[in-house]
């Protein structure tokens, strides 16, 4: 039987000329060509999402018109992905924050924002946290953040006296990956990942969607690779985009993906297809690995994972076939079942036995520009850092970890009290985590947020501080590791609108207001990064140019033949086996524990990233909103004639522990198998202040009630929740 | 004359919609309306799939049936090509042309009162350069050129690669393919 399925995805182009004026007119004057009157460009990095691809800013006639990729730019090849190229609908959003907002009292006792001046607000917000220094001390002020921007506020809590902070980006995303890569190779995967995909003949994508989510070289490098006819093995429960790309898909059972791992370990070393000079060279504990995934044998594991064991051979044959230039893609998002780490550790070492981590066409290593620091006095040394939040928890965690630090801000006697959140919706970043939230306003002593948006999380605010966006801003240089160092440039292309502010000038005006004058000496961000560009042979002047400088490479891109490498992991070696697991009493080499079964009448929650949109950051820009104004729940056919379902139906979901969704709009389809539904996560926005997207779709983060954290992290594993169906539903109109 | 085409390649087209967003941007073109879309057709049944992404627009056809049948004549071929453009000072809004696509690629009544779509970007074409959606796509899965130029990437493409139109059986001769 053959069934088709037929999405115009962009569905408003109908929707539009049905709203079109029906009228007949006779003759009206065209409009000019795009790009005739007076245009000119700025350099800008995109803040669309952390990719942070450098692009140029179109003005023409003084009005923003377009943003596009500067051709120097290895993070985005000259072109910009869906959310850069929508970025003038970030500047030109309505609902934006226009001016300093307080929290205030009336008379009768109800709670509101009141406008006040950037005066009013920065005095309240030092006065407050002077007090928090005074009486408990620096470090209980606590940051939770996001994004490029957030460097000028670690700079000021730091002069202040406070190294704590903790970023969703960590335990509830990419920490897992990089504590298990850390782990096992001494480094982390970094951003952008370092994978060589550009050259790989080989890439195993596990539950990694690229395509769907558009980090862009990520995106790109993966099209090269299709082009080349490399092999693409992807391990999905779900249909994705890669998977549709692949020759290989492998429709695992969802939770079982360690179990695969082990297994094509135990191929690998089974049939001698190891590169063993690599791994006498480069690895530690070889032996006890190879007696460990020896019970890990196809036919056992296809019984968990649904993989056939030909298949599962033949898969591990393919990546020893194009080794060392295969990729077993570390992905991104790794905070799945709670043994993330491990997983991620799994994945480091497939990468080892088949040679490829720091090989030509597995992983390259980055390097960035050797950019001085402008000199500013040393920071105070804190009395206590972010884990002395939460002792004895997550011994390997290299960060904050949020879910800690949130709960470790609950209650008169809670350790942190003050907060200074920056660029992070906490309410649908951190699964489950309202209450918490709720708890922790009511005790702290002061928490400011500082955003572009009105996000949920600014209703929890004392104070909202409106930055304004990266169009209209100086920040730091980017400097990330890449193939060759880079630099470059984002700077404003607008004066800020309405009455929001640069980062730079409310992390200097707060600074200022605490004394902290001689951390702050630059008058304009820009005088401090035209001192750190002297230093390095370029200036203001010439980035405002040409936006991106890249500079020779001072060491090589891969190991050299037979190279003496020192590892960053205690024995200086690849940990297969890893002592310093052992001696915190951890599984010094990755173990299978099956997933928790599905309740009857339940689905697994399976979430993940649509091109329009970064998280629900994006949401509401009125470009991307346009293009994708809401999520769906993916629903196989036979789940759908069960509950009588059909593409357009508008469903709610609950999660076992009572939480109910907004009501998501349903598209049946093959492309997710009838254990599990799917969602793109972002939606579902409850802040009424974000017009366009408040109330479309369904959050995921709000039905997840089981969440796993990481034993050796504090992750957050978000993958082990179930829903069911609302009975009652409403039929779309 | 010049036939200009659009090759795109389903190989690697992944559906983003930068096309999309990237038109409206360059063209300006008023909220709630797109000259360009995004088509994805999956087929089969679990686990026995195939999806493909499609980029659609207007085909700037060899035998554009809109410009035939268009009264006032506002629809038109530019300069010496295949480009079909509507001239909004001759445009009535009266729709024939929408009747006459085989593509619903004119859809687009802009809210001035004119029948608008995809002009394969005349105006940075005119300058050599890539219209704004195959400039803009992450993993170049678009390609713009000249058929009547047997070197052009565009005609290598079609000669070494399997390819699709849309609705052949129209007679419209569209011209834009898809690479499969």
């Amino acid at each position: 039987m053959k069934r088709r399925e037929f999405i115009r995805v962009s569905s408003l182009l109908g929707a539009g000329a049905a709203v079109a004026p029906s009228f007949m007119l006779s003759g009206c004057a065209a409009k000019p060509l795009p790009g005739s009157g007076a245009v000119t460009s700025t350099p800008t990095v995109c803040d669309m999402c952390f990719w942070k691809c450098a692009g140029h800013v179109y003005r023409e006639n003084g009005e923003i018109w377009k943003i596009t990729g500067n051709p120097d730019d290895l993070h985005s090849g000259g072109r910009l992905c869906t959310r850069g190229t929508g970025g003038p609908g970030a500047y030109l959003d309505p609902d934006r924050l226009k001016q300093p907002l307080m929290r205030v009292t009336d008379a009768d006792g109800r709670q509101r924002f009141q406008e006040v001046t950037w005066d009013v607000a920065l005095d309240f917000i030092a006065d407050k946290m002077r007090g928090i220094a005074e009486t408990v001390g620096p470090e209980r002020m606590l940051m939770l953040h996001h994004g490029s921007g957030s460097r000028h506020f670690v700079h000021l809590l730091r002069a202040y006296g406070s190294n704590s902070r903790a970023e969703p980006a960590f335990a509830q995303c990419r920490g897992p990956r990089d504590v298990g890569f850390r782990l096992t190779v001494g480094e982390s995967v970094s951003s952008p990942e370092r994978t060589d995909m550009a050259n790989a003949r080989c890439i195993v994508f596990l539950g990694c969607h690229i395509g769907e989510n558009l980090h862009n070289a990520q995106v790109q490098t993966m099209a090269e690779a299709i082009n080349r006819n490399a092999t693409l093995i992807t391990v999905d429960p779900r249909f994705s985009v890669p998977a549709g790309k692949s020759q290989y898909w492998l429709p695992i059972k969802p939770g079982t993906d360690m179990a695969l791992l082990l297994s094509w370990m135990n191929v690998l070393i089974d049939e001698g297809l190891c590169d063993q000079d690599y791994i006498e060279r480069y690895t530690v504990g070889f032996e006890q690995l190879a007696a460990h995934v020896r019970p890990y044998t196809p036919e056992w594991v296809y019984l968990e994972t649904g993989i056939k064991p030909d298949v599962i051979r033949e898969t591990a044959r393919e990546m020893a076939k194009a080794a060392p230039a295969t990729v077993v893609h570390p992905g991104r998002h790794a905070t799945w079942y709670g043994d993330d780490t491990q997983r991620s550790r799994a994945v480091a070492i497939l990468n080892a036995l088949l040679g490829s981590w720091n090989r030509k066409g597995g992983f390259y290593i980055p390097e960035s520009v050797d950019l001085p620091e402008y000199p500013l006095p040393d920071y105070p040394t804190p009395k206590a850092q972010t884990a002395d939040a939460y002792p004895g928890k997550w011994p390997f965690a290299s960060q904050g970890v949020t879910n800690g630090a949130i709960e470790a801000s609950i209650g008169e006697d809670a350790f942190f009290k003050g907060w200074l959140v920056y660029g992070t919706n906490l309410p649908q970043s951190v699964p489950n985590v309202e209450e918490k939230l709720k708890a922790a306003a009511n005790t702290l002593d002061l928490l400011v947020v500082v955003e572009t948006m009105p996000s949920e999380m600014t209703g929890y605010a004392d104070v909202i501080l409106p930055e304004c966006t990266y169009l209209e801003r100086y920040d730091d240089l980017r400097n990330s590791g890449e193939r060759e160092p880079s630099l470059a440039l984002r700077m404003p292309a607008f004066e800020p609108r309405y009455d929001s502010k640069p980062g730079w000038w409310i992390a200097k005006q707060l600074g200022s207001r605490l004394g902290l004058d001689e951390y702050f000496p630059w008058q304009d961000y820009s005088e401090k990064l035209d001192w750190q560009l002297k230093q390095v042979g370029s200036s203001l002047e010439e980035m405002q140019r040409i936006g991106v400088k890249n500079f020779p490479r001072q060491s090589p891109l891969y190991f050299r033949p037979g190279e003496r490498v020192q590892f960053r992991t205690p024995s200086r070696k690849i940990e297969l086996y890893s002592k310093q697991l052992a001696d915190q009493g951890f599984d010094p080499m990755p173990v299978y524990t099956p997933p928790d079964p599905v309740p009857n009448g339940y689905y697994r929650l399976n979430y993940g990233r649509m091109p329009a949109h970064t998280f629900g950051k994006t949401t509401n820009n009125p470009l991307l909103f346009e293009l994708t104004p809401e999520n769906q729940l993916w629903v196989n056919p036979l789940v759908a004639s069960q509950w009588s379902l059909s593409s357009g139906d508008y469903v709610r979901l609950a999660s076992p522990a009572g939480a109910i969704s907004n009501p998501v709009r349903v598209r049946v389809t093959e492309r997710i198998g009838p254990d599990s539904v799917f969602m793109a996560h972002g939606f579902g926005h409850k802040s009424k202040r974000l017009r366009l997207t408040a109330g479309v779709g369904a959050d995921d983060a709000g039905l997840m009630s089981n969440i796993k954290i990481d034993p050796l992290m504090g992750g957050t594993g978000m993958r082990a929740n179930f829903v069911t169906f609302v009975q009652q539903r409403a039929k779309s109109s | 004359m010049t036939r200009f085409a659009m090759v795109i390649d389903t190989r690697t087209c992944i559906g983003c919609g930068d096309c999309v967003v990237a038109c409206k941007t360059e063209n300006k073109v008023p909220a709630g309306l797109n000259r360009d879309w995004i088509v994805e057709a999956t087929s089969g049944t679990y686990p026995n799939l195939k999806t493909e992404f499609r980029s659609e627009r207007c085909n700037h056809c060899s035998n554009p049936t809109c410009v035939t049948l268009c009264p006032t004549g506002a629809s038109h071929l530019w300069q010496d090509s295949n480009i079909v453009l509507v001239d909004a000072d001759k445009c009535t809004g009266c729709k024939a042309c929408i009747a006459a696509c085989p593509y619903d690629a004119r859809l687009v009544m802009h809210p001035d009162g004119y029948v608008d779509k995809c002009t394969f970007c005349h105006h940075r074409v005119e300058k050599g350069l890539d219209p704004a959606c195959v400039s803009s796509c992450p993993t170049r899965c678009m390609h713009f050129g000249d058929l009547d130029d047997p070197g052009s990437e565009v005609s290598r493409l079609l000669a070494t690669r399997s390819w699709k139109v849309l609705s052949p059986e129209t007679g419209n001769e569209p011209n834009v393919y898809y690479l499969t």
